[in-house]
C-alpha cells in the first residue's frame, strides 16, 4: 500500500498543465475514454462549451433538441456500448430537465455521468438567474452527485463520477460545477479512481452460499431461471448459456434481461412479468428452485408478493446488497457479480435434462400460441397488429437489429416478439417507463453501436413526447430508423380503461398530426402503411435504406396486449383474453 | 409485524449533502424520523449518524440496507433499544422569580437530577440528561408553572456491542 506521501510525490512527478476549470474537464473526459457528449448549451456551461469547441477533433458533442434527449441518447450509447454516457446541460431549467434521465438512469442501472453548469459560487443561494438547487433536486435520482465549486476539485471529483457511474451496479452520476471553477485556473493532473474507501462496488461471494445453492440446484426437479440486466451489466452472457445448458434449466428474461440469450435457443422460454409469456408465469408458481440471476423482483415482474413463487426455494444471485430479500425472500442469496458467481457455480452443477418439465413451457407455449400469439403474428383480421410488424422487422433484419422500445403496448410487444441473436440490443425503459425515451436513446444507440442497423419502435402518444430529436436526427445523420406503431390512442392507458374503468376512455384518444410530412419537414425520408399488402415492402424499404427512415404503421386502433396480470393480482392469474 | 424502536448508527463521510440522501431515504419510503443526530464518532474525519425510528424490523433492515448502498456510507447498523445504552439532553428556561414564587420547584430540580447551568434575573436554565420518559416526566412537572423555552436533543446511542468500522475502513483499503 502507498502512503499518503509516496502518493503526493507521485502525483507530484507526473507531469502538471496550467490549464482552466474548463479546459480540465474536456482533459477528465479525454482520460477517460469519452470521445462522444450529448448536450444543451446555456450561460453557466459556456466556459466547457468554448473548450469543447477547441477540442472537437477529439472530442464530439452532439447537440440534442432537450436536455431530456441528452439523456436518453447517453442511455442508449451507454445500454448499447457498455460505456458509460455523458450529458451536458447549463444551470436552472437546463439541469432540471435531466431529471427524468437521470432517474431512468436510477432505476435501470445505467452507468451515466451528467455535468451541469452551476451560478458562480458567489451567487450560490441568491436566487441567481437559471439557479436551481440541482444537488437537492437530483438527490434521489443519482448513485452520487457532488457540486464542485473550485477547480482544484475538478481532476478528482471527475475521476470519482466515472469509476463510481460504472462500477458494481452502474448508475447516474451528477456533477454540478460553478461558473467560476471553470473560469480557474489549476495545474492539471489527472489520476484515475480506482477505489473510494466507503464504498465497496461488488461484495465478495460466498463459496458457502455457491455450495448451497448447487445443491439445491442439483436436487430440484422443476428449477426454474429468470435472468435480468445484471447478467448483461456483469457481462455474462456466455457463463449464463453455459449454466442452462449444462444443468438443462428452462430460463425466462426480465424486460431488461431481454438479449442475454438468443431469443432462439430451445431453453429461452419467454418473458416473466405482467405481459410476459403464458408458461414462465405460470410456472414461477409451480417450480421448485426458482434462481434469478441479477434481477430485482420488480412489481411488474412478481404481482402480487403473497402468492408469487410461495413454493420455491429462491436463489438470488445479485450483486446489490440491499436487494437481497427486498421484495423476495433469498432462502440462498448469492452475493457478486453474475459472471463470477455463474462461473463458481458452473462446476458443481450436475449436468441434467428435465425433459418433462421442458415440456411443460412447451405445452403452455402452444395454449398462448393458439389464443394470442398466433392472431398476433398472423393475423386474419382486417387491421394491422403491432405483432405482425415486429415479426416482419425480425425477418428483415435477420433479428440482428438493436430495438429500442418506448413505453407502452408497443413495447410489450416488441419484447414479446422480438428477436435477438446478440445481447445488448434490447433497449428500452424499463423500471420508470418513460415516454418519449425511444427516439433520442435510439439516437444513443446508433452512435454507440454504428456498424449495427438501429430500429426505434415507438407509439404514437411517446413519439410525440420527444419528438424535437427528429432535428438531432437530421442534422447528425443519423442512420436509425424509426417505426411509429400509431393506433392513434394512449394504448396501454386505453386497454386498462377498457378492461378496469369500464371503457371511459378518458384522455386516451389522439388526434396526432401528419407523422410522415413532420418526418419530411426534417428531411429524413417517410412512408405510411395503412394495408396488410403494403408492409412487407415498407419493411423492407426501410431496411435497405443507408440513411435514416421514418415508417409510421397504422395498427388497429382498440387492440389489446395479451397475456396480462392485472396489476396486484398473482403470475398464475395471467389472463389470455 | 409490529412497530418497534429502532436505533439507526450510521458512519460516513463528511460531506456536504449527505444528511440529504440519507434523509431522502426514510421520505421516499414514507417512514417518519424520530430523533436524529449528527456528530463526529471515534474515527479521525467520519461522521456518525444516529437514526430513531419506530417501525417494523423489516422495514428497518431494508432502510439500513439503502442507505449503506451510498457511496459515502462507510457501514449502517440497526440496534433495539435494549442493544444500545442511550440518552437525550435537555434545557428548560424558566423565569426565576418562580424560584422563589414555587418551592415546588426546588424539590423538582433535585429529585430530577438536573442542573442549573445558568441564572440571571430574569431567567435561569435547567439541563437534564437521560432517557426520554424522565425528560417527558420533567416537562410535565414544570409545565404548569410555565416553560420559557424547551428543548430536546436527538437520541445519543452507543451499542453493547462492537461497532468495527475501522477494521471495514482497513479491509477497503487494503483490497
Amino acid at each position: 500500500m502507498q502512503t499518503v506521501k509516496e502518493k503526493k510525490t507521485a502525483k507530484a512527478n507526473k507531469k502538471s498543465i496550467r490549464i482552466s476549470g474548463a479546459e480540465a474537464i474536456i482533459h477528465c473526459l479525454l482520460a477517460e475514454g469519452v470521445d462522444l457528449i450529448y448536450g444543451y448549451p446555456g450561460g453557466a456551461i459556456m466556459p466547457v462549451y468554448d473548450e469543447l469547441y477547441k477540442f472537437q477533433d477529439r472530442l464530439e458533442h452532439i447537440l440534442t433538441r432537450h436536455e431530456q434527449g441528452a439523456t436518453h441518447a447517453a442511455q442508449g450509447y451507454a445500454r448499447v456500448s457498455g460505456r458509460v454516457g455523458v450529458a451536458m446541460a447549463t444551470s436552472g431549467p437546463g439541469a432540471t430537465n435531466l431529471v427524468t434521465g437521470l432517474a431512468d438512469a436510477q432505476i435501470d442501472s445505467t452507468p451515466m455521468v451528467c455535468i451541469t453548469g452551476q451560478v458562480p459560487r458567489h451567487l450560490l443561494g441568491s436566487d441567481a438567474f437559471q439557479e436551481t438547487d440541482i444537488i437537492g433536486i437530483s438527490t434521489p435520482v443519482t448513485k452520487w452527485n457532488y457540486q464542485i465549486t473550485k477547480a482544484s476539485e475538478i481532476p478528482e471529483i471527475m475521476a470519482k463520477a466515472f469509476y463510481i457511474a460504472r462500477s458494481g451496479r452502474p448508475g447516474p452520476v451528477l456533477i454540478d460545477i460553478t461558473k467560476n471553477a471553470q473560469f480557474e485556473e489549476i495545474d492539471f493532473v489527472y489520476e484515475r479512481c480506482k477505489k473510494v474507501r466507503s464504498y465497496q462496488p461488488c461484495p465478495k461471494t460466498n463459496p458457502e452460499e455457491i455450495k448451497n445453492a448447487a445443491d439445491l440446484i442439483n436436487n430440484a426437479k422443476k428449477p426454474f431461471i429468470v435472468y435480468g440486466q445484471g447478467v448483461i451489466l456483469g457481462h455474462a452472457e456466455t457463463q449464463l448459456k453455459e449454466f442452462v445448458e449444462k444443468s438443462g434449466i428452462p430460463a425466462a428474461w426480465t424486460i431488461l434481461g431481454l438479449s442475454a440469450m438468443d431469443t432462439n435457443h430451445p431453453l429461452n422460454v419467454g418473458m416473466v412479468g405482467m405481459h410476459g409469456n403464458y408458461g414462465p408465469n405460470m410456472l414461477t408458481n409451480e417450480c421448485d428452485v426458482l434462481i434469478a440471476i441479477g434481477m430485482r423482483f420488480d412489481d411488474r415482474v412478481t404481482g402480487s408478493l403473497d402468492t408469487y413463487a410461495k413454493q420455491a426455494k429462491v436463489i438470488h444471485l445479485e450483486i446489490d446488497p440491499a436487494e437481497i430479500n427486498k421484495n423476495v425472500h433469498a432462502h440462498v442469496p448469492v452475493l457478486g457479480d453474475a459472471r463470477t458467481s455463474l462461473e463458481l457455480l458452473l462446476p458443481l452443477v450436475k449436468k441434467n435434462k428435465h425433459q418433462s418439465w421442458v415440456n411443460k413451457f412447451k405445452e403452455y407455449h402452444e395454449i398462448e400460441y393458439e389464443t394470442v400469439i398466433k392472431g398476433d403474428l398472423h393475423p386474419t383480421k382486417e387491421g394491422l397488429t403491432m405483432g405482425e410488424v415486429i415479426e416482419e422487422i425480425n425477418i428483415a433484419s435477420d433479428a440482428k437489429a438493436v430495438i429500442v422500445t418506448d413505453v407502452g403496448q408497443h413495447q410489450m410487444i416488441a419484447c414479446r416478439y422480438a428477436k435477438f441473436k446478440q445481447s445488448k440490443s434490447n433497449i428500452t425503459s424499463g423500471g420508470l417507463g418513460t415516454m418519449g425515451f425511444a427516439l433520442p436513446a435510439a439516437i444513443g444507440a446508433k452512435m454507440g453501436a454504428e456498424e449495427r442497423e438501429v430500429v426505434a419502435i415507438i407509439g404514437d402518444g411517446g413519439y410525440q413526447m420527444t419528438i424535437q430529436e427528429l432535428a438531432t436526427i437530421f442534422q447528425n445523420k443519423t442512420a436509425v430508423k424509426i417505426v411509429v406503431l400509431n393506433n392513434e390512442h394512449l394504448g396501454m392507458v386505453r386497454q386498462w380503461q377498457e378492461l378496469f374503468f369500464e371503457s371511459r376512455y378518458a384522455s386516451t384518444v389522439m388526434t396526432n398530426p401528419d407523422f410522415v410530412k413532420i418526418a419530411e419537414g426534417y428531411h429524413i425520408e417517410a412512408m405510411r402503411v395503412k394495408e396488410r399488402k403494403d408492409l412487407k415492402q415498407a419493411v423492407a424499404t426501410m431496411m435497405a435504406s443507408k440513411d435514416a427512415f421514418f415508417l409510421e404503421v397504422c395498427v388497429e386502433k382498440e387492440d389489446n396486449v395479451f397475456p396480462m396480470i392485472p396489476s396486484g393480482a398473482s403470475v398464475s392469474d395471467i389472463r389470455l383474453k | 409485524m409490529k412497530k418497534e424502536w429502532f436505533t439507526i448508527s450510521v458512519y460516513a463521510e463528511n460531506n456536504v449533502g449527505l444528511l440529504n440522501r440519507i434523509s431522502g431515504i426514510f421520505l421516499k419510503r414514507h417512514i417518519n424520523i424520530e430523533s436524529l443526530n449528527v456528530s463526529k464518532s471515534e474515527i479521525e474525519h467520519v461522521s456518525k449518524f444516529t437514526i430513531v425510528v419506530n417501525t417494523t424490523e423489516d422495514w428497518t433492515r431494508k432502510i439500513v440496507a439503502q442507505i449503506e448502498k451510498q457511496i459515502e456510507v462507510i457501514k449502517a447498523f440497526y440496534h433495539t433499544d435494549d442493544e444500545t445504552i442511550y440518552q437525550e439532553s435537555a434545557l428548560f428556561k424558566i423565569a426565576s422569580h418562580l424560584l422563589f414564587d414555587e418551592p415546588q420547584i426546588q424539590n423538582i430540580i433535585s429529585e430530577s437530577k438536573s442542573k442549573i447551568v445558568t441564572v440571571s434575573r430574569e431567567y435561569f436554565v435547567l439541563a437534564k440528561t437521560g432517557r426520554r420518559h424522565e425528560i417527558d416526566e420533567m416537562h410535565d412537572k414544570l409545565e404548569p408553572f410555565g416553560i420559557m423555552q424547551f428543548v430536546r436533543s436527538g437520541r445519543i446511542t452507543v451499542t453493547k456491542s462492537e461497532m468495527p468500522i475501522t477494521a471495514i475502513i482497513n479491509e477497503a483499503y487494503q483490497s
